[in-house]
């Protein structure tokens, strides 16, 4: 018999303030729990529920207002970053973030992704990118690798008709607006922590004025896959992370800047009309 | 600056810059748009005056990007515009779906041209259906204003912000390349203090701990929620149709042949209705300034002395349809449209004019 009494409890874990108390859509085994988790770790810890906004996506986590405890909107599919710029540019106090997968941030949303990152937007983007469409029951996605079987690529994608699978971390790093980007995952506790650190970082970068932050979670779908749990993490360790390398694609604070803005002025400084400071009077 | 009867300044401005000058005196700091003739001097109009007024005025990717901007500004409690032109109109029409289906107010302006496609740049009313019947998928109406004066559209951006804000809907402008692009002197709206504005305790602004956490959708997957949520906006579209309906009269009360046109083609119209008086036809002129709801009781009000009707617009026959709804086979109802950008003379409506007279009088 128990003994355990309430004077002896000692809580060591316990849902996030920020994790509604409901019961989520997602699948047995599907990592979308966890980054959720992560995400309202952040929000408890740095202590910004009640200034925060998210912006749900199209897709299986299609009804993450339900399961946040912060505002909520849902966006049409692809249009999150659209959404959260402009709820950020209303209230610039306000934290922003927007949580999206793969066809709807490197799909149908792929202009609205390459855009608010672009121009910087000072928000934070969660992308978890498994590689196919989960929510309408496993079609190809732009993240499907080479030869992956799905029900629109019945005999294995081929890249010479499809195209080849989009690298979203390394594509954004591309450009001035963003100031971190970092690829993670979530198949192991050691994983997990990694994962956590980034998304943090990802807020607190927001928080601080540091600029756009995006954190790509390399994930799984073992109910569109067709696997055990334990087996998409497997297939994922062997075939998505040699395509998808973990890391950080882009620090600009660890580059010694102190936001974005700052490292692309750092990285344009050759270009005159951007830098009137350096021209003389008349050129201005 | 000349003044008018009330002294009030008039200023001679170009029909696009007094819809973006009128919206930042309505209160609106916040406008999201992407380049389109005819109506970029709207945006630039925007993006010259937004920083000084303490506004946001931001380019977006595209028309799909920017209505969706405004769809996140509406839902964070801003009073908020997007404008562009028929195409781009067409692309928006996704994100003024979801603002009908989230109850989010917002308004968005048309400066209509000739289509369908890419179509040409010349003055057109040819996306009437599209502004009063879909102008996106699902079970929706929007309130549809339609101004014939650049002075008419300094008024309705006003009325169009508060009307979205009252019922929770969003409104569009409804001009044309004409409009936008004519230089008429104007009385301007008075400056509203945007702190003034609607409290909106529906918006996404953060709950601060201090209420339950807003949520801003339009997704229902149960169908008996999705059709009951479906029944009440209906409910609340029924009260803008008995409210909201508006129309000008001209000459009806005794009219045989009452000519119904809005917008740049009821300034024709008019023309030639008085040139009709003058050649001894009783002729007078319908106006609707509210295309949805279209103002069926001022129409209904003309078939006690209208022996035919004749519908004048810069499209194929559109608005046409919703005069016969009204006129349900009392009268015949003629339509005369020139399209693709062409512009009806008033010689020629007044032709179709003298000729229903005749038919008539026979």
């Amino acid at each position: 018999m128990s003994s355990v009494t309430e004077k002896e409890t000692n809580v060591v874990f316990e849902r996030p303030h920020a994790l509604l108390p409901v019961v989520t859509n997602y699948c047995p085994g599907c990592a979308h729990g966890i980054v959720h988790r992560l995400v309202a770790e952040t929000l408890d810890e740095l202590d910004i529920e009640g200034r925060t906004v998210g912006v749900a996506p199209v897709g299986c986590s299609v009804m993450a207002y339900d399961f946040f405890g912060c505002d909520m909107i849902e966006a049409a599919h692809g249009r999150a970053p659209a959404v959260a710029t402009a709820v950020k540019r209303v209230h610039p106090d306000n934290v922003v973030f927007a949580y999206q997968g793969d066809g709807d941030l490197a799909s149908i949303g792929m202009a609205e992704t390459v855009h608010a990152a672009t121009r910087g937007e000072n928000i934070t983007i969660i992308f978890i990118n498994n590689a196919i469409y989960g929510m309408t029951g496993g079609q190809m996605a732009p993240t499907s690798l080479p030869n992956q079987v799905t029900q629109t690529s019945p005999y294995g994608r081929d890249v010479s008709s499809a195209g080849h699978p989009v690298r979203v971390s390394e594509l954004l790093a591309t450009l001035d607006g963003p100031a971190y980007i970092e690829r993670v995952t979530v198949d192991s506790p050691k994983n997990v922590r990694k994962a956590k650190k980034a998304i943090k970082r990802a807020f607190q970068n927001q928080v601080d004025g540091v600029g756009y932050s995006f954190v790509e979670v390399v994930s799984t779908c073992p109910t569109n896959w067709g696997m055990t749990p334990q087996d998409s993490f497997e297939w994922m360790r062997e075939n998505m992370l040699p395509y998808y390398p973990l890391g950080v694609y882009k620090d600009v604070v660890a580059d010694g800047f102190a936001n974005a803005a700052e490292a692309a002025s750092a990285r344009n400084a050759a270009c005159p009309i951007a830098h009137p400071e350096t021209q003389g009077e008349e050129a201005r | 600056m000349a003044q008018n009867a009330n002294g009030k300044n008039k200023v001679l401005m170009k029909g696009n810059e007094a819809l973006a000058e009128s919206a930042i005196r309505a209160g609106c700091r916040f406008f999201f748009g992407y380049p389109i003739t005819p109506q970029t001097e709207l945006a630039a109009y925007m993006a010259k005056m937004m920083p000084k007024v303490g506004g946001t005025y931001l380019q977006a990717e595209s028309e799909v990007a920017a209505i969706n901007m405004v769809y996140g500004a509406s839902a964070a409690g801003a009073r908020v515009m997007t404008s562009s032109s028929s195409p781009g109109i067409s692309l928006k029409g996704e994100g003024i779906s979801y603002m009908a289906g989230a109850d989010l107010p917002g308004v968005i302006i048309n400066v209509q041209r000739g289509g369908p496609g890419l179509g040409g740049i010349q003055p057109s009313q040819s996306d009437y259906w599209q502004a009063t019947r879909a102008a996106g998928h699902g079970d929706f109406q929007m309130i549809v204003y339609a101004p014939s004066t650049v002075q008419e559209m300094c008024d309705v951006v006003t009325d169009a912000f508060d009307a979205a804000d009252k019922y929770r809907t969003p409104v569009m402008i409804l001009a044309d390349g004409m409009l936008g692009q004519m230089m008429e002197p104007v009385v301007l709206p008075e400056p509203h203090d945007p702190s003034t504005l609607p409290e909106k305790p529906w918006a996404t602004t953060g709950h601060r701990g201090q209420r339950a956490h807003n949520v801003v959708n339009s997704l229902y997957l149960t169908a008996d929620e999705l059709e009951e949520l479906n029944v009440q906006r209906y409910e609340r579209y029924a009260v803008i149709q008995r409210d909201e309906q508006r129309a000008e009269t001209y000459l009806t009360e005794d009219a045989d042949i009452v000519v119904v046109a809005f917008g740049a083609s009821a300034r024709i119209a008019r023309s030639a209705v008085n040139a009709a008086r003058e050649a001894g036809i009783k002729a007078g002129l319908v106006r609707p300034i509210t295309l949805w709801p279209f103002p069926d009781d001022v129409l209904e009000a003309t078939t006690s002395t209208a022996k035919a009707y004749l519908v004048v617009e810069m499209n194929m026959g559109q608005m046409v349809d919703d005069v016969k709804l009204v006129v349900s086979g009392r009268a015949p109802v003629e339509f005369y449209g020139r399209a693709g950008g062409v512009i009806p003379t008033p010689a020629e409506v007044l032709e179709r004019i003298c000729a229903l007279n005749a038919e008539a009088g026979e």
